[in-house]
């Protein structure tokens, strides 16, 4: 109170006076808490404390599941990273007899895969949004996008399945022999169509792929696209755009940040999912430069070897072929969470 | 001027035609995924379905144990997701305004929605099976509910927001303990929005296969011992699906259609209690 008092003289006789009264009569709460402390309260202020310290305990764990991932990879992958070193991801040997362990194949076809994926799944998802934000009449939305959703909730092992018994068979009597004939022929890209049409291999994994992250980015790209103030919409409109117009210059600048975060966690998906891609890209541990040649992911890679992994060294190869993976993930899903959030935050700058 | 606005209107048109081309290309694929598996499920469906074991190959037999199996650690995964997740998700809701812990929890969470599943089973065969030394079903559980945990946290903490603060000032006012507004009043309130996040989470988790395969493994065998392997759907039709058997491949068929229907009703039942929550 003496220090109030110096800093501001002017307050000396009228307002300084009152704080005072007020300590003197102790009528402020807290000093009236504790000095009367009643039995009956105190037990409340404690049983609270216990139940936000119990919530605060289990959004902990929540952390410590993380790091506990992350510490147990490594510590499973320290004699593979002890043995290869970086020479491990840039390796493409894999043979258990011989003990010699690269990562190569696998990640290049987890990268391949899921670039096939985005490349067919992106436009499909934004022509979907676009369809269910602009086009479709109000009844017809909410059915169509629970579809969409429900596309989403088919188990992986199910898509795995069908792609193996219906689109494989498929693609390897009609599409694959119609690509290599075609685009196989191209100067620069043929190298990318050639080799006999097997059905299975990283082309048919991407496809399905494609499917499967379609409703992850079409949902987010709606939602984000609903975020656009009608206003702006329609003062475009207003001075005679058409609906691909207000699309292509109102609504995509404004929405792009969100759809790159969209796509990003399509990415994130895509690279995780194990059984689907594993029924389909073959299983062989080869570069090829022919995407319809069969090849391996670094999921299905541990899908199909982990259980009949043989000695300490094999065993800890796929265990740092899994962190490699779940690094990956990390980052790309971290992008794409930070990027939806700075969308978020625009959104409440402007409006 | 003329030929410049025809060109303008053809692009619309053509763009708005291949917007519905792709939304035609998103719903085939559901139709013609639906519409195989019950083509090739259904006349695997019989009574041996549900009463006989996992056969050897080359012989008749049905995927009781699977089921089985599969309902006890979907029933565990959830038992010990759901309680973990729902108190989590009340610290984010309800304690979450300040400090770091709350925004950092809300990231992971988010990253942890979309990990791949299979990472999650290396994690628990690098704590657990391994350690213990054997595949068991407590293991299997435990990745489920490692996958149900981040699911329940996100719609937990959605739902609690929806409820209006004046609903807790209220509840404060009369001098009741925060603790008892939480649980009495505001989780009470949205009781339906958090069952539809388990219910999600319960989808989800009775299709994962990835997880399962370094945890539970699978039993040929009948069996209730919850420290021994068991026989689980998802892993079951993987191995029959990958089989040259015809036997097999009929029975991962049914199985097959039997997940996606139990998903696709856990969905719908989910969204329909949602949408009765959200129109109250």
């Amino acid at each position: 109170m003496e220090n109030a008092n110096v800093h501001a003289p002017m307050m000396q006789t009228t307002a300084g006076a009152i704080p005072t009264i007020i300590d003197a009569l102790q009528l402020r709460p807290q000093v009236s808490v504790a000095k009367m402390p009643d039995p009956k309260q105190k037990s409340v202020q404690l049983q609270d404390l216990f139940f936000r310290a119990l919530t605060r305990c289990f959004a902990f764990l929540v952390l410590a599941i993380l790091l506990g991932i992350i510490v147990s990879l490594v510590y499973g992958s320290l004699p593979a990273i002890q043995k290869f070193g970086f020479g491990f991801l840039v390796s493409s040997e894999w043979n258990p007899v011989t003990e010699k362990f690269g990562a190569l194949v696998p990640i290049v076809g987890t990268l391949v895969t899921s670039f096939i994926a985005l490349l067919i799944g992106v436009p499909v998802s934004f022509g979907i949004a676009l369809f269910l934000t602009e086009l479709s009449p109000p009844w017809l939305k909410r059915p169509l996008g629970t579809a969409i959703e429900l596309l989403a909730a088919i188990p992986s092992i199910i898509y795995g399945m069908w792609g193996l018994f219906v689109l494989a068979p498929l693609f390897a009597d009609h599409l694959q022999p119609w690509l290599i004939s075609t685009l196989g022929m191209a100067p620069v890209i043929g190298a990318l169509f050639k080799g006999p049409p097997q059905g299975i291999g990283v082309f048919t994994a991407g496809f399905v792929l494609a499917i499967m992250v379609i409703p992850f980015i079409a949902s987010v790209m709606r939602d984000v696209f609903d975020v656009v103030p009608p206003v702006l919409k329609e003062s475009a409109y207003g001075i005679g755009c058409t609906t691909w117009e207000v699309v292509r210059n109102i609504v995509l600048p404004y929405t792009k940040v969100g759809v790159i975060g969209g796509i990003m966690l399509g990415l994130g998906r895509a690279l995780g999912e194990t059984m689907a891609v594993t029924f389909l890209i073959g299983n062989a541990h080869q570069l090829n430069a022919s995407i319809l040649a069969p090849g391996n992911s670094i999921a299905s890679a541990l899908a199909n070897e982990f259980t009949e992994a043989v000695g300490d060294l094999y065993t800890s190869a796929l265990i740092e072929l899994g962190l490699i993976l779940f690094v990956i993930t990390f980052i790309v899903l971290a992008l794409a969470k930070l990027l939806l959030l700075q969308l978020a935050k625009g959104e409440g700058r402007t409006t | 001027m003329r030929s410049h606005y025809s060109r303008r209107l053809f692009v619309n048109r053509f763009n708005l035609f291949m917007s519905l081309v792709t939304m035609a290309f998103g719903l085939a694929f559901l139709f013609w995924i639906l519409f195989t598996l019950v083509a090739a499920g259904f006349h695997a469906f019989s009574g041996d379905l549900f009463t006989q074991m996992t056969p050897p190959p080359g012989s008749k037999g049905g995927l009781l144990n699977a089921i089985v199996g599969s309902l006890l650690m979907a029933a565990m995964g959830t038992a010990i997701g759901t309680p973990i997740g729902i108190l989590a998700g009340i610290y984010l809701a309800e304690f979450g305004s300040r400090g770091w812990l709350a925004p950092c929890t809300r990231f992971i969470n988010d990253i942890l929605l979309s990990a791949p599943s299979i990472v999650i089973g290396l994690f628990i065969y690098e704590i657990y099976v391994f350690r213990v030394g054997h595949f068991s079903a407590w293991a299997g559980a435990l990745a489920l509910a490692l996958i149900v945990i981040p699911v329940v946290i996100r719609t937990t903490e959605n739902m609690l927001r929806l409820v209006p603060d004046s609903l807790r000032e209220a509840a404060v006012a009369l001098g009741t303990p925060q603790w008892k507004v939480i649980v009495m009043v505001t989780l009470r309130s949205v009781r339906a929005g958090v069952i539809t996040g388990v219910l999600l989470a319960v989808a989800r988790i009775s299709g994962e296969t990835a997880p399962l395969l370094f945890t539970s493994l699978n039993n040929q065998f009948w069996t209730t011992d919850l420290n021994a392997p068991m026989a689980n759907l998802p892993v079951v039709i993987f191995q029959f699906a990958m089989s040259p058997y015809k036997d097999w491949q009929e029975l991962a068929w049914a199985g097959a259609l039997l997940i996606t229907l139990a998903v696709l009703v856990l969905n719908i039942m989910a969204r329909v209690l949602f949408r009765q929550t959200a129109l109250k």
